[in-house]
């Protein structure tokens, strides 16, 4: 019995008793919950079970291999640290949301079918979009207003797929897709949406950075790692990903070089680490999905510390625009030097995390001989050290001192980056461990000298490449400014458009209800000519008044309701 | 890394505690040694293994060089093109 329920529901259903607790019971409660489910996970036995008669479909709610362990594993982890991160919230739905963003993640992981992957795919865009609102200003409003209505588009052309697909096939199991059939590309299109492929992209720069301190912690963990990997289940070996992909690592960090808001930054920069993800899944081969899925693993923990890190500014300061930060490094050397774990894993250095996964995926692609991809992972990975690596620590913590002072960030922070640090410094000086549990055999060492030399020949020679153009003036100062991207269309001509079409509408409404009304009167002169006290067919009948004040009131009512 | 230095003249007589990286000397040691790294790096780029398929890998010094104009095409464009057509004021989208 115990063997069929999915780790997701352990903390959706968890989630929900969260309001009965009280203080420390709740918070004991709130970090048994991972734990708990990560027992559970390592318990179950691979394999399908779960099964659900549900409207004459059977569902297969719990499918357990190789590749959904390893992202339930890195889900859960990140739960328990985002808990720990998040210890000092009080407000319960905050806590419920994200428990249950968190369970539907690993609900969805677990989706041996396509009904089931769509009931939890809405569950992660449902209870997410309470941790933008939960910021409580307008701007988070609206944000978390886009931010739902996208997701929900991806739901709706995940629904329309799996119909389309059940029509044609008869089958809701959630296999290999591929882009053949229309369902194929609905589906693939509702993937690319959550995985923010370009110009699906915008929801995730617009609105993570509004949420809260902790909210966007969560936020960075799941969605987009969630459709990494529905993209390896169902999509691995489609060759358009590769040229997606390669347009994800590279468009976002011209914008992180010019962005102010350095959680924006870090949001410009998933979307660039998203991008060698989806590289790793369109290869397809095995070191390529080995790689993929290692990448999301790293990914997960690096940039949930370098969030954490911005968190605890922005919770300390109120602010993490670079162009009013700087010289934090003296308030704050503990958070400080955890973001530069963070910093030099996502830069990919040698005993970081980052270094021996993206590694798998860029060998990958050299072996498969992608020769422009190659060069373009090249070119993206020394910009990450300028744009993020460098940067964002850098205007925080180094550059002017802005005569900022505060605290240290709280206990709880320190202890969950402190966890995140760890996990990174490990994952890079013992990869055998990730490797070991990744979907397919691994026989690759990342710490070969020569692979070692040409890396830090990468990373070097990007920081020389900071502090030349540091020297020189050029490299762009933060300022406060908005920069457009593709959001800009809806936001601006598209809510004009929308605007215009709204008054137009109001034009034609009010037109066609004088119309009625004038229409209505004149029946109503003509009834009362008639039918009124001196018509000719009213006269002496009683029944005439009646039955214009019954007209009279039908036109009253038929004008109040148009207008 | 000019703003720095320009700031500690006035840092240092408000009576705030000073550290390390406050003396101008120190961050040039740091960038010094990042000169002397690559400098290392380069040097040994002749010795390196490359079983690639691509020829360009074994131009010398291809791997730092290559990422070095990289970041600088980056900032380049990033600054003087993308900021041009993006950049907006802050309240661009209030109402």
């Amino acid at each position: 019995m115990m063997t069929d329920i999915s780790p997701g529901l352990i903390l959706i259903i968890g989630a929900l008793l969260v309001p009965l607790l009280r203080g420390r019971a709740r918070s004991l409660f709130m970090l048994a919950l991972p734990v708990l489910a990560f027992v559970h996970l390592i318990a179950l036995p691979y394999g399908l079970s779960g099964e659900l008669e549900y409207l004459g479909l059977n569902l297969v709610t719990l499918r357990v291999d190789r590749l959904s362990s390893l992202f339930g594993y890195i889900f859960l982890i990140a739960t328990l640290v985002s808990v720990i991160f998040a210890l000092h919230i009080k407000d319960v739905v905050q806590q419920c949301a994200a428990l249950i963003y968190a369970g539907s993640a690993v609900g969805a992981v677990f989706a041996g079918d396509l009904v089931t992957l769509f009931v939890f795919w809405e569950g992660t865009a449902m209870a997410s979009v309470a941790l933008i609102w939960a910021r409580g200003t307008q701007s988070a409003y609206r944000a978390g207003m886009r931010y739902l209505i996208v997701q929900v588009l991806s739901g709706l052309l995940l629904f329309f797929g799996v119909l389309l697909n059940y029509r044609a096939t008869g089958s809701i199991s959630f296999e290999a897709i591929g882009l053949e059939t229309t369902a194929g590309v609905l589906i693939f299109l509702a993937f690319g949406i959550k995985c923010a492929f370009p110009l699906l992209h915008n929801w995730l720069q617009d609105a993570y950075p509004e949420a809260t301190v902790t909210g966007t912690v969560w936020l960075s963990v799941f969605t987009t790692k969630l459709a990494v990997y529905a993209l390896a289940r169902g999509y691995a070996g489609t060759e358009i990903l590769v040229p997606i992909g390669v347009i994800m690592t590279l468009f976002p960090i011209f914008y992180a070089v010019i962005e102010n808001d350095l959680r924006r930054v870090l949001a410009y920069s998933l979307n660039n680490q998203l991008g060698f993800m989806v590289v790793g899944v369109g290869i397809g081969t095995q070191m390529a999905i080995n790689g993929a899925a290692a990448h999301a693993v790293a990914h997960i923990l690096y940039k949930a510390l370098l969030l954490m890190s911005m968190g605890a500014v922005l919770y300390r300061l109120g602010t993490v625009r670079g162009s009013e930060l700087g010289g934090l490094y003296k308030s704050m050397p503990w958070t400080a030097g955890l973001c530069i774990v963070g910093a030099a894993s996502i830069s990919a250095f040698p005993l970081f995390s980052g270094f021996i996964s993206k590694s798998l995926i860029i060998s990958a692609a050299m072996e498969e001989g992608y020769f422009w991809t190659w060069l373009m992972l090249l070119f993206a990975s020394a910009g990450v050290l300028l744009y993020c690596g460098i940067k964002v620590p850098y205007y925080a913590f180094f550059a002017q001192d802005s005569g900022k002072r505060c605290e240290e960030a709280p206990p709880n922070m320190l202890a969950a980056m402190g966890i995140a640090a760890v996990l990174c410094i490990a994952i890079g000086v013992m990869p055998a461990v990730l490797y070991s549990v990744l979907p397919y055999a691994v026989d690759y060492n990342p710490y070969s000298p020569g692979y070692v030399v040409k890396q830090l020949q990468i990373l070097m020679f990007s920081a020389l490449a900071f502090i030349l153009l540091m020297r020189a003036g050029l490299y762009p100062r933060p300022m406060g400014s908005v920069n457009l991207d593709f959001d800009w269309i809806y936001r601006r001509p598209g809510r004009s458009m929308l605007q215009s079409l709204v008054s137009l509408w109001q034009l034609i409404s009010s037109r066609g209800t004088k119309a009625m009304t004038r229409t209505v009167s004149a029946f109503l002169s003509r009834l009362y000519r008639h039918h009124g006290p001196d018509g000719v067919l009213a006269r002496t009948w009683p029944t005439g008044s009646m039955a214009i004040w019954a007209s009279l009131l039908l036109a009253a009512y038929m004008i109040a309701y148009f207008v | 890394m000019q703003r720095k230095r320009q700031g500690e003249g006035a840092r240092a007589a408000d009576g705030r505690q000073r550290f390390w990286l406050d003396q101008t000397g120190n961050v040039n040691k740091i960038v010094y040694a990042v000169y002397a790294i690559c400098a290392v790096l380069l040097a040994i780029d002749p010795l390196i293994s490359r079983y690639g398929p691509f020829a360009i890998e074994r131009w010398f010094g291809f791997y730092g060089l290559y990422s070095l104009a990289a970041c600088v095409v980056l900032v380049i464009v990033a600054k003087q093109v993308l900021r041009r057509l993006v950049m907006r004021p802050e309240d661009y989208y209030d109402d």
